[in-house]
């Protein structure tokens, strides 16, 4: 398991407010071996968004508090090194992909301004440097990686300009730019329609098994679970209730909860869901 | 491009409320009871002095046909005659309006450059003390009147510290006069004059200040409430997950989407202000509008007074027009969409 | 339990958390006990004041401009009267004020706020545009304008005021109501043939009320600050009824020497008005109602 590229143990986060202490997380525990796609599914409210969010860091704490846990990243744990190092990693070596390409997007800025910014300082934090201009051509590489016809429109465009699926990709490609081992993909596309969203999802598969990246996907879709990653954790009420390969897990499920999350995806005949083969059979 | 049809529709739509605005003028001037020659002259005027003057300044036809005559010579920029001086009400206000101008853009300039970081400070430290104290000085700006923080401020930095002048707009004793722009800031650095332009700053400071408290308060509350929104967005919740530092965060990310809503705010309460103005002028005996209108008020001259009021219709309808320019340079939403 | 008791019981218990969370704001109780302290010493002022004769036009030369003591809390004035005295009656005339301005201009402006809110059209386009001219006008400069038409007293400068004021509900009710016509409930009515009337008063109102109240109270402390630039520049009741901006204005010609006589008066206003904002804003966390302002 230490060969785990995201290994997360024990992780137990509380939320206080009104002077109310919850329990949201109890003793999570997950890995994510270099190069594979994993994905994380459970309801709204089961608790996988505050695991993403504890693992990039990005919980607010007040209200939230981690108890108990640790999350290693490529052997050092994230939870008790200093600030400093962690941004470094964030956003480089492991980055987000966001899920609602209309509100993720700042919508008075360029997309080239915010992407080059970001690329700015996480260069900075890396002791990197790179003029303005070595910047923009780096956004409209990777902006053409995501398949943008025009990456110099695109970039020079405000997000109000692009449809839904075109800013679901730029968000792909802020995640792409400092090239980071390990992406987290929050539900990406639900926001989109299923024709714009399997595109998308068979762009970041593409991209993702390309360059030989870690994923964590984090849906409630089983059906996008069982199109992109090789392997499933189910979470309820702040537990991991059963993990496994993708296709075992779908074959035999052991848990109830799986079972329901499973007969709740739509039966769908017809090979063009996802961009490929398939027949969506819980 | 739809930004420029947005305009042409603003400014349309501002001819129209200058329209409205002078049915609604002239309804009060010429409709009430009485008759303005009568008021203007006086009760010791004979009967031939008030014919006379009704006759002169066409006050004896129909109204609908002096309407007509009011609006062509708005249409031409003709304020008409005072009923008193027969004077062009024209250029008693020129002389006046620039200082009231001045005054009015070194308080929006005040206004903004404490209210914005004020608000700015209260978003970042929310629920701390920085809020708090924010709260309390836009509560207590908002409720203090202009002309009693007028008169405070003037006992304690003219009276009691004795830092600033606490009357005019230059010394009495300096020659100089603002014959380009009308605006004394301006003109002076223009005319290569920093001893006036020193003056005029020392002057203006105290009223301009009086005058932006109420403003400035309203500033730094809808800043701090629109920063606080936009802080919730997920744009920056992903600005913050890729490791852009806090201070671009605030400063860039955060703080550009949230002036809009100060700018909006202050196009819509900018007539308060100019009301304010007059208040204020009065206390600092400031050579603007108000001190014109007020005389022109008391003496009853209709046609001054609905040039006052004119010219403050007017002046709202620009400045909301250069705040629509603004908003849309801000908030490209406002530039591609053409509203907002 | 009859369906009846239980909304009552419902209402109350509302009513009562309501009034719990509103409690526990500080700034909103501070606001509240200004407000009504204000109301009471102006209901009973005759009664509480040390010197109710001095209202009129009392001269005692003996006692001209004494600083504050335990004799005369504000000091006196040029002509020997006690300030307090006549700042709890001016208080009179500026609540007086406030409700007079506020009692027109809500009615008409929540009424055709409804009417632009909910027809459209050109009923919408006509009212709307109408606010749009006035607020293009200053309410001082409106005030003053009138003034110079009819003559300069209390009552015609409210009626100016309040010729204003309408606009602002106007706006508030009309977004408010464009927003909840074509919410469920309101079709609901509609599809079950309720009358106009009913639709506007019984479905659409109630849904204002919050944030009607909290303009209302806002409204109260800008009404009171405008009322005293107004008499401040000499447009209030006349003499020698006491008004507060008048008692500033008259002060100010005794500065700094005898600076009671405008100070004092003029952090009368500021208190009073500071009560209606803190009540406001009390209100507005309460209900909850962000954008009113």
């Amino acid at each position: 398991m230490s060969a785990a590229l995201l290994s997360v143990r024990d992780l137990s986060v509380t939320f206080t407010t009104y002077g109310q202490t919850n329990a949201v997380l109890h003793g999570v525990c997950l890995d994510i071996p270099a190069h594979s796609q994993v994905a994380l599914v459970g309801e709204s409210g089961s608790g996988k968004s505050v695991t993403m969010k504890a693992i990039m860091g990005l919980l607010r704490q007040p209200p939230a508090t981690i108890t108990a846990g640790r999350i290693f990243y490529d052997g050092r744990d994230l939870l008790t090194m200093p600030d400093r190092e962690r941004l470094k990693l964030r956003g480089t070596a492991m980055s987000m992909i966001f899920q609602d390409p209309m509100s993720s997007l700042n919508p008075v800025f360029t997309v080239g301004d915010q992407m080059g910014t970001i690329l700015k300082y996480a260069d900075r934090r890396l002791g990197r440097s790179r003029s303005r201009r070595e910047r923009l051509a780096r956004v409209h590489e990777v902006l053409a990686q995501v398949h943008m016809r025009e990456p110099e429109r695109v970039a020079s465009s405000y997000p109000i300009m692009l449809s839904g699926g075109m800013r679901q990709r730029v968000l792909i490609a802020m995640a792409l730019l400092s090239e980071p081992k390990l992406l987290i993909a929050d539900e990406p596309g639900t926001a989109l329609d299923v024709t714009t969203q399997a595109q998308i999802l068979k762009l970041l598969k593409d991209l993702v098994t390309e360059r030989g990246l870690a994923l964590l996907m984090i849906t409630h879709n089983l059906g996008v679970v069982r199109e992109t990653c090789g392997y499933v954790y189910v979470m309820n009420k702040g537990n991991i209730v059963e993990h496994g390969p993708t296709a075992g897990l779908f074959a035999a499920p052991r848990e109830d909860y799986t079972r329901a999350l499973i007969a709740a995806v739509p039966r769908l005949t017809g090979g063009t869901r996802f961009g490929r083969q398939n027949e969506v059979r819980p | 491009m739809e930004f420029a049809l947005f305009l042409i529709r603003r400014v349309l739509w501002s001819l129209l409320v200058l329209a409205g605005l002078s049915v609604v003028i002239f309804v009060i001037a010429r409709g009430m009871p009485g008759d303005p020659a009568r008021m203007a002259l006086g009760p010791r005027a004979s009967q031939e002095q008030v014919d006379d003057l009704r006759e002169k300044l066409g006050l004896d036809r129909p109204l609908i046909e002096q309407y007509g005559l009011y609006v062509s010579g708005l249409a031409r920029g003709d304020l008409g005659k005072s009923l008193l001086t027969e004077r062009p009400v024209n250029d008693d206000i020129r002389s006046t309006f620039a200082a009231t101008f001045e005054l009015v853009l070194v308080t929006i300039t005040i206004a903004f450059v404490l209210g914005v970081p004020l608000g700015v400070a209260a978003a970042r430290w929310k629920d701390r003390w920085p809020d708090n104290v924010v709260r309390l000085v836009a509560i207590f700006s908002a409720v203090t009147p202009s002309f009693f923080l007028a008169l405070l401020l003037q006992i304690l930095a003219g009276y009691v510290l004795h830092v600033l002048p606490t009357t005019g707009r230059l010394p009495p004793t300096m020659v100089f006069s603002p014959d380009l722009t009308g605006l004394v800031l301006i003109d002076s650095l223009l005319q290569g004059r920093f001893d006036a332009f020193a003056e005029g700053l020392r002057h203006i400071l105290l009223p301009a200040t009086a005058l932006a408290a109420a403003t400035m308060g309203q500033i730094a509350r809808i800043t701090r409430a629109s920063m606080i929104d936009v802080s919730s967005q997920d744009y920056i919740e992903a600005s913050r997950a890729f490791g852009v530092p806090e201070p671009v965060r605030v400063f860039k990310y955060m703080l550009r989407p949230s002036f809009v809503p100060p700018l909006t705010i202050l196009g819509l309460e900018f007539a308060s202000l100019i009301g304010n103005a007059f208040v204020v002028e009065l206390v600092f005996s400031w050579p603007g509008m108000a001190a014109y209108g007020i005389r022109t008020i008391l003496q009853k001259d209709l046609n001054a007074v609905m040039g006052v009021v004119m010219v403050s219709g007017v002046f709202f309808v620009m400045v909301n027009l250069v705040i629509d320019v603004l908003v849309g340079f801000v908030d490209p939403r406002v530039r591609i969409r053409g509203r907002r | 339990m009859s369906d009846e008791a239980v909304a009552g019981v419902r209402r109350l218990s509302n009513a009562y958390q309501n009034w719990y969370r509103f409690s526990r704001n500080p700034t909103a109780m501070i606001g509240l006990t200004i407000v009504i302290v204000c109301i009471l010493a102006a209901i009973l002022a005759p009664l509480i004041t040390p010197y109710p004769e001095h209202v009129g036009a009392v001269v005692n030369f003996r006692a001209r401009h004494l600083p504050p003591s335990a004799e005369y809390w504000f000091g006196t004035d040029n002509v020997g009267r006690d300030i307090f005295t006549r700042v709890v009656f001016g208080l009179r005339v500026s609540l007086l004020l406030a409700v007079v301005v506020l009692g027109t201009a809500i009615p008409f402006g929540t009424v055709l706020g409804l009417l632009a809110g909910y027809y459209g059209g050109w009923v919408e386009i006509v009212i709307m545009r109408v606010t749009d001219i006035a607020l293009a006008i200053p309410p001082l400069v409106m005030a003053l304008a009138v003034a110079a038409v009819l003559s300069p007293d209390l009552i015609n400068s409210m009626m100016a005021i309040a010729a204003l004021w309408w606009t602002w509900h106007t706006r508030l009710i009309y977004s408010i109501t464009r927003q909840i016509r074509t919410q469920e409930f309101v079709e609901a009515a509609e599809t079950l043939g309720a009358g106009r009337f009913h639709i506007l008063f019984r479905e659409i109102l109630p849904n204002c009320v919050s944030a009607l109240a909290v303009k209302t109270s806002l409204d109260c402390g800008f009404v009171i600050l405008v009322g005293a630039s107004l008499s401040f520049l000499g447009l209030g009741i006349q003499p020698p009824t006491p008004d507060l901006g008048t008692l500033v204005a008259s002060g100010a010609s005794f500065l700094p020497d005898y600076w009671w006589e405008s100070v004092l008066p003029g952090c009368a206003i500021l208190f009073l008005a500071l009560g209606f904002n803190l009540l406001g804003d009390g209100l507005r966390d309460l209900f909850d109602v962000e954008d009113v302002r």
